[in-house]
């Protein structure tokens, strides 16, 4: 009886784990807390020295159209409407089609066709991004040529490139979103006498909503922030594009274009932490956004 | 609130003085004093959302972290509703069996097995004996001591839920909580669940929650009626069934409520 009474007032080695692991666990998350902090606090310094030792005004920086950091012009707003042309533009044309295969894999394909799909998708994913880039130079870039004249660099040529690679991340989020619609939602509808197509569009993909445009985000910021394939089919001209498939550069082109012919310290060096900085805070505002959407879509 | 509470001179196994549990600003417990006679099946009744499974996991401390439990649970002469009290250690007095069956998806050994393991038995003669007592005491021995390496995800709902029972016994532990652990079976499984808890009274205490009175009534020793977070009544089974003290019991169990 005593013993009993004993142990139940005594910490045993089952508690102390306890403490262990918690211990483990707060030393990890303060690393990973130093470590962002960090990387945010060494590129926002980089960032706004521009603005602070060079005396750019911000709003040059967003709003003027000349970009020839050697010169003191550091308007970055044809990169920022690149940057988000190519985006909006991929996603677009992506949208649909992660949709539709989505669709197939978890509502129409029988088993063998889905888990071959899932395949062909996962390896779409593998592929290096410098592998689109070679394929949108030798393919996209001079169909575009052929089909609009010029040289065939340009947004379009990015966007292309871009649909591709974010094919594959929509399309997954997208079956994950359809599957984790609850199967009574299917026979409920069902039973009231719609059809496959009615249940499909009314019931499963309105459920399915804000998972679905939790995945357009998430391919936006993979679009968004991809580098190397943009750049070898976008054409790499700091100038506000004034058609589909004039040259221009995005944010993330001229950063890596830029940063190896600059000398730490100067102001066409600040310059490009400046548009990191911006894509930094676009990342964030995306990140914001899947939470907003995840939070305003709850099934309640 | 009018309620009456009857005095039992029993040995006690385990009881709780004032307790209340507190979801965020939400109070689902209220000023909750029972006692609980060791050896003998309590039954706790009352309509859904009465607090009586929030009341039965506080026992063993399942709330722990996530929901503000308030007052005294007096086990051993110990409180053990205090953070200094070593909830495993509790946990292995106080056993518990849920509404749904829950088996791990290992076979129906191991499913014995891992929790003993885990508290430190290794020697497999003893292993042996537990699991064979364990399913024994749970009426379940007969069905399955053929094909122990079975993964117990293929038994029936009733078998699944006896293996639930067996697995909450084999660590020996003085108490076994039980939160509806019939509503998910059909009648002849509800039997022999039922049939296995009279078995087991000779050995354990047991509290159970139900929604159903019929089931309070054939198997249970004493009865509490719970009413929106509070005990309304305690009395042995047959007196509260048949002589309620309470207004609201009687209503409650003639079934015109409300």
């Amino acid at each position: 009886m005593d013993e009993i009474k004993d142990r139940l007032l005594k910490p045993s080695k089952a508690t102390k784990q306890d403490q262990r692991g918690r211990m483990i666990s707060y030393l990890s998350i303060g690393l990973i807390a130093i470590l962002v902090i960090s990387i945010l606090y060494f590129i926002a310094t980089r960032g706004l020295s521009m603005f602070f030792n060079d005396g750019i005004k911000v709003s040059d920086f967003l709003f003027k159209t000349d970009w020839n950091p050697g010169k003191k012009l550091v308007g970055a707003l044809p990169m920022i409407v690149t940057s988000f042309g190519v985006t909006l533009l991929a996603a677009l044309i992506a949208t649909p089609f992660a949709i539709a295969v989505a669709l197939f894999m978890t509502e129409f394909a029988p088993k063998r066709g889905a888990r071959f799909l899932q395949v062909v998708i996962e390896l779409l994913v593998g592929i290096p991004s410098v592998i689109y880039g070679l394929i949108g130079l030798a393919v996209v870039v001079p169909a575009m040529r052929i089909m609009y004249g010029g040289t065939g660099f340009g947004i379009l040529a990015g966007a292309v490139v871009l649909f591709v690679m974010v094919l594959p991340t929509i399309t997954s989020l997208t079956v994950d979103a359809l599957k984790a619609v609850p199967s009574h939602y299917r026979q409920a509808s069902l039973a009231l006498g719609a059809t496959r197509w009615q249940t499909i569009y009314k019931v499963i993909l309105r459920a399915a909503t804000p998972g679905i445009l939790t995945a357009v985000v998430f391919g936006m910021a993979r679009a968004f922030g991809e580098a190397l394939a943009v750049q070898m089919v976008i054409g790499n001209a700091a100038m506000l594009p004034h058609n589909l498939v004039s040259p221009s550069a995005t944010l993330t082109s001229q950063l890596t274009m830029g940063i190896g012919n600059t000398i730490m310290g100067t102001l066409p060096n600040n310059a490009l932490w400046s548009l990191a900085l911006l894509l930094l805070i676009m990342a964030l505002v995306f990140n914001i956004l899947v939470k907003l959407i995840a939070r305003k879509g709850r099934i309640k | 609130m009018e309620n009456y509470i009857a005095k039992t001179n029993l040995e006690l196994a385990i009881e709780t003085k004032n307790l209340e549990v507190i979801y965020g600003d939400h109070q689902v417990v209220f000023d909750s004093s029972l006692e609980f006679p060791r050896h003998k099946i309590t039954a706790i009744i009352g309509a859904s959302g009465s607090g009586k499974s929030t009341y039965l996991r506080s026992l063993n401390r399942m709330h722990d972290k996530t929901v503000t439990v308030n007052g005294q649970i007096v086990y051993r002469g110990v409180d053990i509703n205090q953070p200094s009290v070593n909830a495993y250690e509790v946990r292995k007095q106080i056993g518990m069996v849920f509404q749904r069956p829950n088996p791990f998806a290992k076979s129906i050994r191991n499913n014995l097995v891992f929790p003993l393991k885990e508290n430190g038995i290794t020697d497999k003669r003893v292993l042996d004996e537990r699991v064979e007592e364990s399913l024994k005491e749970a009426a379940l021995w007969d069905e399955v001591k053929d094909d122990l390496n079975k993964s117990a995800l293929e038994l029936s709902g009733g078998q699944q839920q006896r293996l639930c029972i067996a697995r909450a016994l084999a660590l020996r532990p003085d108490i076994l909580l039980m939160d509806e652990p019939a509503s998910a079976l059909d009648p002849i499984s509800t039997e022999k669940v039922e049939a296995t808890m009279r078995k087991l009274r000779r050995n354990y205490t047991i509290i159970i929650v139900t929604h159903n009175m019929q089931q309070a009534s054939r198997v249970s020793d004493f009865t509490t009626f719970f009413h929106q977070g509070r005990v309304v009544e305690f009395a042995p089974t047959q007196e509260l069934f048949q002589t309620p003290r309470v207004k609201m019991t009687e209503d409650y169990i003639s079934g015109n409520f409300g």
